[in-house]
């Protein structure tokens, strides 16, 4: 098997869907002759010419309601925001347009679309472009959201996410793009809605998605030598959300803690937390602990950044709050 | 500041312990680690030693009174602190509330004044006792248990009796009325709100635990599954069990009720719980006891360190058929079958007030005069109540020898966690009629043995007692 990298594994995802299906489109700002502004979409541009890999002006509500009305009109556009700080112009294309079309058409209409592009914090970049984003898009019924942590999930969850019907906002993150790992030849599909147990425990059930999957990864061998085991869900996708992995993790284990890079006032970690606390009332030994971005926009002081996301320390005393320990 | 003392859990199943004698007096300094009072437990007479240092402010339960885990027994403090709002808090009832807890705290440290008099700490003291003993026994006897009035905190303390019942009748009449009382597990409301996480609760309801009588060790005191799997441990590793030995005579025609002590109470639970949920069956079988009985004196005069007693032969030799039957040694533990590498073996001994089931352990790999001399030293401190937990935990099979009652044969109850009991008779001169048809007159000891059939089936228990059978009549069958 390869180890490549995440930022590879989603141009070949990209690629082989572009060479699968010519309704497919990329379209964005840098994409095509600048090769994209992190290099996603490096080489398509040469590949399958300015008709399907289009340079766009910086007017994310202007593209990105072009690229929906592209859907409507049959193609199945892929839209990259430069960051998901940027789409905050479009929002009113996504939740109003893309979420609402097949709905409002009686399933007449249908919006084959994928927005995406880098979310949440990387590093110095202060409040404005260090935002996690997720809650607001995962919020609107008619989106699904899809937050990957690995090459692997990244490349099998973008080719669903291309070939769904409905708009799908697929976050990635600046600093997960040169992270390695394996992912096979060929093709193969995630199916989206699905989470993934990534590492089982008996202990305690640690809830988690996208970048804080490391944090929690290096937690987890921490606890492992003080002899914890944790069990990481990792939910992939957050709409629709596979509630039946979280529920029968934490009925194993009496035990949760959610860990999200969002902030925690009507969050996505505040969601899950509370459908746990709900549905596994009786299975609950502690209440569902949160390790989420502290309540504060983002601090240009990088001692202060780091202290405002979700850490290993964070997360391993959250795992013994939750263990009595 | 001024804190409670509180009563702890000082056994791992205790929810109520007995002072029984105060070895510091109000305004005497205590250091961490002191032995501030000795605490009749559910299994033994414990030291309680200080977690905290200071003076030693009021004594909330007097000598001889009964207080609930967690339940205050004391105050400890600085000299000249003002303690009125702690005993005034230690007469309510839901003292669990740690936020009550902390104002009150606050509060006497904030005011500045002198002392109640000693009634009233009493009275105090003797309120929560009664207000735990409501939860435990009050509603199972169906008589309404009143708090005390001050100056009568004795009597109320006491659990109902059943009335109409002769003293040697009364563990069977507790059982009964323990059993009765654990089916309820809820605290009835009024009592302040027990915390305790969700997990905990259903794995309390589903083992019929009085949480009340739980001291939760989570935040703010929260009952947590660690809690209640403590006691649920406990419940399977401790156990005296028995039937009764031969009771008092008739008490004349006067009316009797007694007090049932803990001691008696934790023997009623066990039993219940034990002849209740694991189903016993019964095995019989006879013993020619005289070349056993001869080898037996044959040591005593070769060997000058005394005689073996009988129960070190039976131990003994029950440990070498263990070790052909291992399964005998066994544990039921619901999803599955424990079979324990040491054989630690639990000899009933009778005590004026109940009685206790101290372990020989590892028996199978010892010699009879290892085994008896470990059997003296226990019986010893068995009888002089010295016996510690550690001494009566975790027997994987018992045996009961009431032989010297000049009973000829009995059936009794299994002693968690083990999953057999056997049942000593008297030996008895018996004609008996020999393999050339006539008759002569043989030494014969009857075995019963009782079986957990969740554990071992009708075959396997037999096979179990005739092996213990043959090694007996023929000890060197042991070595095969």
């Amino acid at each position: 098997m390869a180890k490549i990298s995440f930022r590879e594994a989603l141009h070949q995802a990209m690629d082989e869907e572009m060479a699968r299906d010519e309704n497919v489109i990329l379209m964005g700002e840098e994409v095509a002759l600048y090769n994209g502004a992190y290099k996603v979409s490096k080489g398509l541009y040469d590949k399958y010419g300015e008709t399907r890999v289009i340079d766009t002006p910086i007017t994310e509500e202007g593209f990105t309601g072009i690229g929906i009305g592209a859907a409507l009109a049959g193609l199945r556009p892929i839209v990259e925001w430069m960051t998901f700080n940027f789409s905050l112009q479009a929002l009113d294309q996504v939740i109003n347009n893309a979420a609402k079309m097949s709905y409002m058409s009686g399933g007449q209409l249908h919006v084959p679309i994928v927005f995406r592009g880098p979310n949440g914090p990387a590093e110095y970049l202060s409040s404005q472009h260090s935002q996690a984003l997720q809650t607001i898009y995962t919020h609107i019924p008619g989106l699904k959201v899809v937050s990957p942590a690995t090459p692997y999930d990244a490349k099998g969850l973008l080719k669903s996410a291309i070939r769904d019907d409905n708009p799908v906002v697929f976050m990635e993150a600046e600093m997960m793009y040169s992270w390695e790992g394996d992912v096979p030849e060929g093709e193969y599909l995630i199916p989206l809605g699905k989470a993934d147990i990534k590492r089982p425990g008996g202990d305690v059930s640690v809830v988690t998605y996208s970048k804080p999957l490391r944090v929690v990864q290096e937690a987890a061998g921490q606890l492992a030598g003080q002899g914890i085991e944790i069990e990481i869900i990792d939910l992939r996708t957050l709409r629709p959300l596979d509630t039946r992995t979280v529920f029968e993790s934490v009925r194993k284990t009496n035990r949760c803690v959610v860990v999200d890079e969002s902030w925690p006032v009507c969050g996505m970690a505040s969601y899950v937390g509370y459908l746990v606390a709900s549905r596994c009332f009786d299975d609950l030994d502690a209440p569902v602990e949160l390790v989420t971005a502290e309540d504060v926009p983002m601090p240009y002081n990088h001692t202060l950044e780091l202290a405002a996301q979700p850490s290993v320390e964070k997360v391993v005393n959250a795992v013994k709050k939750v263990m009595y320990l | 500041m001024a804190e409670f003392i509180r009563m702890t859990a000082l056994s791992p199943t205790m929810d109520k312990g007995t002072v029984q004698k105060w070895n510091v007096a109000v305004n005497d300094k205590i250091s961490t680690g002191d032995v501030i009072c000795e605490v009749e437990t559910d299994k033994a007479n414990m030291d309680y030693e200080a977690e905290d240092e200071g003076v030693l402010l009021a004594i909330l339960v007097e000598e001889g009174g009964k207080a609930r885990v967690g339940d205050p027994i004391a105050i400890i403090g600085e000299q000249g602190e003002d303690i009125s709002a702690l005993k005034k808090q230690a007469q309510e009832p839901a003292s669990h509330e740690p936020a009550q807890e902390e104002a009150s705290g606050k509060q006497a440290q904030a005011e500045a004044g002198g002392r109640k008099p000693a009634g009233a700490e009493r009275a105090g003291g003797a309120a929560v006792a009664a207000a735990g003993q409501e939860s435990r026994a009050g509603r199972s006897s169906g008589t309404a248990q009143q708090a005390p009035a001050a100056g009568q905190p004795v009597q109320a303390e006491q659990p109902a009796a059943v009335p109409g019942r002769m003293p040697a009748q009364a563990g069977e009449a507790a059982a009964t009325a323990v059993a009765a009382v654990t089916g309820m597990t809820q605290e009835q409301p009024g009592e302040g709100r027990i915390k305790i996480s969700p997990l905990a609760n259903r794995i309390a309801a589903q083992n019929r635990i009085n949480i009340a009588a739980v001291r939760g060790s989570g935040p703010g005191g929260r009952i947590v599954k660690r809690d209640i799997e403590k006691i649920i441990l406990g419940r399977t590793q401790a156990g005296t069990i028995q039937a009764a030995p031969a009771g008092a005579g008739p008490a004349g025609l006067q009316e009797i009720e007694t007090p049932v002590s803990q001691k008696r109470a934790v023997i009623a639970r066990r039993l219940a719980e034990s002849k209740f949920s694991a189903p016993h069956y019964y095995l019989g079988i006879d013993v020619l006891m005289d070349a056993l009985l001869l080898s037996r004196q044959r040591l005593a005069e070769d060997d000058t360190q005394g005689k073996l007693t009988l129960n070190t032969f039976l131990i003994k030799l029950a440990a070498e058929a263990i070790k052909k039957h291992p399964l005998v040694n066994s544990t039921w533990m619901g999803d599955r079958i424990v079979t324990h590498g040491s054989i630690d073996i639990g000899l009933a001994v009778d005590r004026e007030d109940g009685l206790v089931v101290p372990v020989v352990r590892n028996c199978g790999a010892r010699g009879l005069r290892e085994i008896d001399t470990d059997l003296r030293a226990l019986i010893e401190k068995a009888r002089a109540g010295k016996l510690t937990i550690a001494d009566m935990d975790r027997a994987t099979f018992t045996i009961s020898n009431l032989g010297s009652f000049g009973i000829d044969d009995f059936t009794a109850i299994i002693n968690p966690p083990g999953s057999a009991i056997l049942a000593v008779g008297k030996i008895n001169k018996r004609p008996w009629v020999n393999r050339e048809n006539s008759i002569e007159i043989r030494q014969v000891l009857r075995l019963t043995l009782s079986c957990d059939h969740r554990v071992l089936d009708g075959a396997a228990g037999a096979r179990f007692l005739n092996e213990l059978k043959n090694i007996m009549e023929q000890p060197v069958r042991a070595l095969l």
